[in-house]
């Protein structure tokens, strides 16, 4: 039992704890709190797993924007109860029993059935560094990383359009 | 160390929960973060091979998946208020016109 | 034109003349004779017969100068079809000149007596237009006989054959429009018909022959057919004794024997040189020749010549008793005809074939001589009659005006009654003495040209069949008597109807061919003559004579060059007794208008048999007639109507196919199947996309888990793969 392992384990457990937290929670403000801290778990693995820019770009844009951006939408619409639930109520056991079957399945398939992964090696330190992967990104897929910069634009551009009021709507 | 099918197993169930809250909450906004969880634990994978193989590939497709992950989160955070808009109600269940 | 086998010396290549130059004739006024006068379109016809004529004297004189040996001038291939081989080829040989002579010589006479009678006859039917077509028909017909007469082969005699038939067909109905009596009738037409139906019985017998002679003796040509006969009559005479009487029923529809004879005097219908030419001079002596030429194969049976004779004989007398009862000129004269060719037939069945030919020849003379006589006391008195209704005409209306039945003879007036006429010796005596000429003729009486023909075949009677001497003696009698009665009811006694008694003697025209026929009556005797036998020797070049073997009576071997006293003294006798009857009868007390014939009362029911024909019409109407007309009505409504139409092809067919269209395929195969799977698919299509429809519930939540179904079972898949 290694320092590495029980970490991973405890963090581990605090993900999927707040994953379901957020699943079962009646508060909408409550579920995206718990994501947050998801986010923040996994940005945990990342920096375990020699990807500290990843780590970083992690909580800025997801726990950071992405997050806020939600709970302020949640603020918008008020975060009411909603009411029970109508029709299909074969529904949600049928649910979960799949998503049981899917983590069985997906289980069995990524570890039984894939090579033998064995242990991680011991990378070297500038692996995963900011400068490591700016040197990737701006060489290597600097094409992609343009077009991502178009695509955020035209994502700006449609949530303005979206948004807007037409001519005698209103609000 | 820990295994890499450690990894890859939180990502699956990370994965699954996200489906299961897709699939069961009715509130918008809770699935659209059931949506940024599974995406998140795809990411958790793609690191995990990156680190495994010991290429920056994974990396940077995880950025990439992030950069597009915000654009998706903005558009369609304005399609819900939209829908507000019209509908005055946040039930998905309740926007069920297009039923044949 | 194609060369004979061998090259001899004479007008032979003038053989096809025969033929075309009456065709030519009957052309030549079928396309230009409308715009002749009748005077050109009777000259047009004469000028063609007579070519013939002249054509076969020349052939005639060829024969001879080649010591009657035959020649075969072929003109032309026909039929080559396997084994059957037909040429058109010209016989000419001393028995078809002989006949070629008659045909031409005596035809082209009547040619020139019909210019003047249907001059007159078209006036008084009131169809002036109608001349030309009684030539061409007339041309036609000698075109057809030379045909017959010349040909080489039994099928090329067929066709002439029919070809005579058809225009006895064509003239007898000449006037089809209407009745002797010019009245609107279907009594012509009938009698045209008739003769050609009863002939086509006869032409069936001879296609029967025909086909059992080609069948076994392999050819139609006259002499490979007699080459090839002895040997079949060796093995099989059964079938030569068959072709032989099958050939005789032919004849006896075409001579007019007993019981084919019906249709000669319905044939009286016709114009009256049609009745000289056509029954009394050529086509009803082609049976005759038929047998004739056939010789050879009926000397080789027996059994079928004393058929021939018996037929021959039968029908002499028979016919001879019927004409005593006739009233009309021409039909006594026309039993007269089947009588004497009763004697023809018998002749020739006896094997007396020079005996037969040389009446043939006679009888062509004094029989066509009679019947044109008889033509002109007809037109004699239908002159006569015209006058009266004009004078009539003039009385009532007064003379030159017209009326609207101007033309219109307003009693119905039979010119040919013997009833209506007496006393035309006064009237028409250049008329009477050509009809005396004609009757002692015919009758048989020392010198004319009847007695020395008709003696000859009563001889050969008499020492071959003595049972028919009788009969046929016997009708010699009869011959004599009603021609007697004929002379003393027309030209003695008073006129009994104002039209005899205003009757005109005929124009030159008529009755200088009939002159020429009376000389040819009064000399034609030579022809045969006793020691000379010219005709025998004549015909011997072709006609093998068989000399009888038999025993003969004692006071028949007696025979002064080939005539036995008491025959000659016998007939001669007969024959003047029958006279003298005949006048005791008709000629001392003459007939009175309207008295009834004096042997009617003596001989009571005989004689209305007589006069009824023996009632063979009636016989052939109930028997044949009736019961064809029944069975041919049965079969067109009955068969034909009700259950072919009607039922069959209404109900049956029609029904089956309209049950088809509507029933089968229109509701069951349509409706039913087509139609109901074209909707059933549709609305199976309906019900399915019904039932999918409730997939789409708008529920985001079902359709997620749809997609996550949907993974679940693709990992499986790839887990247990």
């Amino acid at each position: 039992m290694s320092v590495d392992f029980i970490l991973f384990l405890v963090l581990a457990l605090a993900a999927i704890a707040t994953a379901l937290g957020m699943l079962f929670s009646q508060n909408t403000v409550y579920s995206a709190l718990f994501l947050v801290l998801n986010f923040a778990t996994v940005a945990v693995f990342y920096l375990l797993l020699s990807a500290p820019f990843i780590a970083m770009s992690q909580i800025s844009v997801y726990a950071g924007a992405i997050m806020v951006l939600f709970l302020f939408v949640i603020m918008l619409l008020g975060a009411n109860q909603l009411k029970p639930l109508q029709g299909l109520p074969w529904q949600r056991p049928l649910a979960f029993l799949l998503a049981l079957v899917l983590i069985a399945e997906s289980v069995y398939l990524l570890v039984f059935r894939g090579q033998p992964q064995g242990q991680i090696p011991v990378g070297n330190e500038t692996f995963g560094s900011p400068q490591a992967v700016g040197e990737v990104l701006f060489s290597q897929y600097l094409l992609p990383f343009e077009i991502t910069s178009i695509v955020l634009l035209v994502a700006m551009v449609s949530a303005i359009v979206l948004s807007k009021k037409e001519k005698g709507e209103r609000a | 160390m820990v295994p890499v099918n450690y990894y890859i197993t939180l990502s699956a169930i990370l994965f699954s929960i996200g489906a299961l809250g897709v699939l069961i909450r009715r509130n918008p906004l809770v699935i659209f973060m059931s949506v940024e969880l599974m995406l998140n634990s795809a990411n958790l994978a793609f690191v995990t091979f990156a680190r495994m193989h010991e290429s920056l590939n994974g990396q940077i497709f995880v950025f990439f998946i992030m950069a597009v992950a915000a654009a998706e989160v903005a558009v369609g955070l304005a399609l819900i208020v939209q829908i507000f808009k019209t509908k005055h109600s946040i039930n998905v269940d309740e926007m069920s016109s297009l039923k044949g | 034109m194609f060369l004979s086998e061998s090259t001899i010396t004479g007008f032979f290549f003038l053989a096809p003349w025969l033929v075309f130059a009456p065709v030519v004739g009957l052309l030549i006024n079928l396309v230009f004779g409308h715009r002749f006068s009748e005077k050109a379109v009777g000259a047009v016809a004469s000028l063609a017969s007579g070519t013939a004529f002249v054509v076969s004297v020349l052939l005639a004189y060829s024969v001879a100068a080649n010591h009657g040996e035959l020649v075969r001038w072929r003109l032309a291939e026909w039929i080559h079809i396997g084994t059957l081989n037909l040429d058109w080829t010209f016989r000419v040989d001393s028995l078809s000149t002989t006949m070629m002579l008659v045909v031409s010589g005596v035809g082209t006479l009547i040619h020139i007596y019909a210019i003047g009678y249907m001059h007159e006859d078209v006036r008084f039917k009131n169809d002036v237009g109608r001349f030309r077509r009684f030539f061409v028909f007339l041309n036609l017909f000698i075109a057809a006989m030379m045909i017959l007469v010349s040909g080489d082969s039994y099928m090329m005699l067929f066709v002439g054959w029919e070809g005579v038939g058809l225009c006895s067909f064509l003239l007898i109905g000449f006037w089809f429009e209407m009745d002797t009596l010019a009245r609107p009738s279907w009594a012509n037409s009938n009698a045209a018909k008739k003769a050609f139906i009863v002939n086509r019985v006869g032409d069936f017998g001879f296609l029967m022959a025909g086909f059992l002679m080609f069948w076994n003796l392999g050819s139609f040509q006259f002499d490979a057919v007699f080459k090839a006969a002895p040997a079949l009559a060796e093995t099989n005479p059964g079938l030569i004794v068959a072709i032989t009487l099958f050939m005789l029923v032919g004849v006896a529809g075409k001579s007019a024997q007993f019981p084919l004879y019906v249709w000669l005097p319905d044939a009286m219908a016709g114009p009256t040189p049609v009745s000289a030419l056509i029954h009394a001079a050529t086509m009803v002596t082609a049976g005759v020749y038929l047998v004739t030429r056939s010789a050879p194969l009926y000397t080789l049976v027996p059994q079928a010549q004393f058929i021939v004779v018996m037929t021959g004989a039968v029908t002499a007398l028979f016919a001879a008793t019927i004409a005593v009862g006739q009233y009309d000129i021409k039909k006594v004269l026309a039993y007269s005809t089947i009588s004497q060719l009763g004697f023809m037939v018998a002749a020739v069945g006896m094997g007396a074939y020079v005996a037969g030919m040389f009446h043939l020849i006679t009888h062509a003379f004094f029989k066509a001589l009679l019947f044109l006589s008889a033509g002109s006391v007809i037109l004699g008195l239908e002159r006569g009659h015209h006058h009266l209704a004009h004078a009539h005409h003039d009385e009532k209306h007064g003379k030159g005006v017209k009326t609207k039945h101007d033309d219109h003879h307003e009693e119905v007036f039979d010119p040919g009654d013997m009833r209506n006429m007496g006393g035309l010796r006064k009237t028409m005596p250049v008329t009477f003495w050509l009809y005396i000429i004609g009757t002692l003729a015919l009758a048989g009486i020392f010198p004319f040209a009847g007695f020395w023909s008709k003696d000859e075949i009563l001889l050969d009677a008499a020492k071959l069949y003595p049972q028919v001497y009788w009969l046929l003696a016997i009708a010699a009698f009869f011959t004599a008597f009603y021609m007697g009665r004929q002379i003393w009811m027309v030209f003695f006694g008073e006129a009994r109807h104002e039209a005899a008694a205003h009757a005109e003697e005929s124009p030159k025209i008529i009755t200088i061919p009939l002159m020429v026929l009376a000389a040819l009556s009064i000399l034609g005797g030579a022809l045969n003559l006793p020691y000379v036998h010219t005709l025998g020797a004549w015909l011997e070049h072709t006609v093998e004579i068989v000399e009888h073997e038999a025993p003969i009576a004692p006071w028949l071997e007696q025979s002064f060059g080939g005539l036995n006293i008491y025959v000659a003294l016998i007939s001669t006798v007969a024959a003047l007794l029958a006279i003298l009857i005949s006048w005791l009868i008709y000629g001392r007390k003459p007939l009175k208008t309207g008295q009834i014939d004096p042997l009617k009362k003596p001989l009571s029911f005989i004689f209305t048999g007589m006069e009824n024909k023996w009632f063979v019409d009636e016989i052939y109407q109930t028997i044949i007639i009736n019961p064809f007309v029944k069975i041919s009505q049965f079969l067109a409504d009955v068969i034909d109507w009700r259950f072919w139409h009607d039922w069959f092809h209404e109900t049956v067919i029609a029904g089956t196919y309209n049950w088809i269209s509507e029933t089968a395929l229109n509701r069951y195969a349509d409706q039913k199947g087509i139609d109901a799977f074209a909707n059933g698919l549709g609305s199976v299509t309906q019900n399915i996309s019904a039932t999918m429809r409730k997939v789409q519930n708008g529920f985001v939540r079902s359709y997620a888990l749809s997609v996550l179904l949907g993974v679940v079972i693709i990992l499986g898949y790839l887990l247990f793969k």
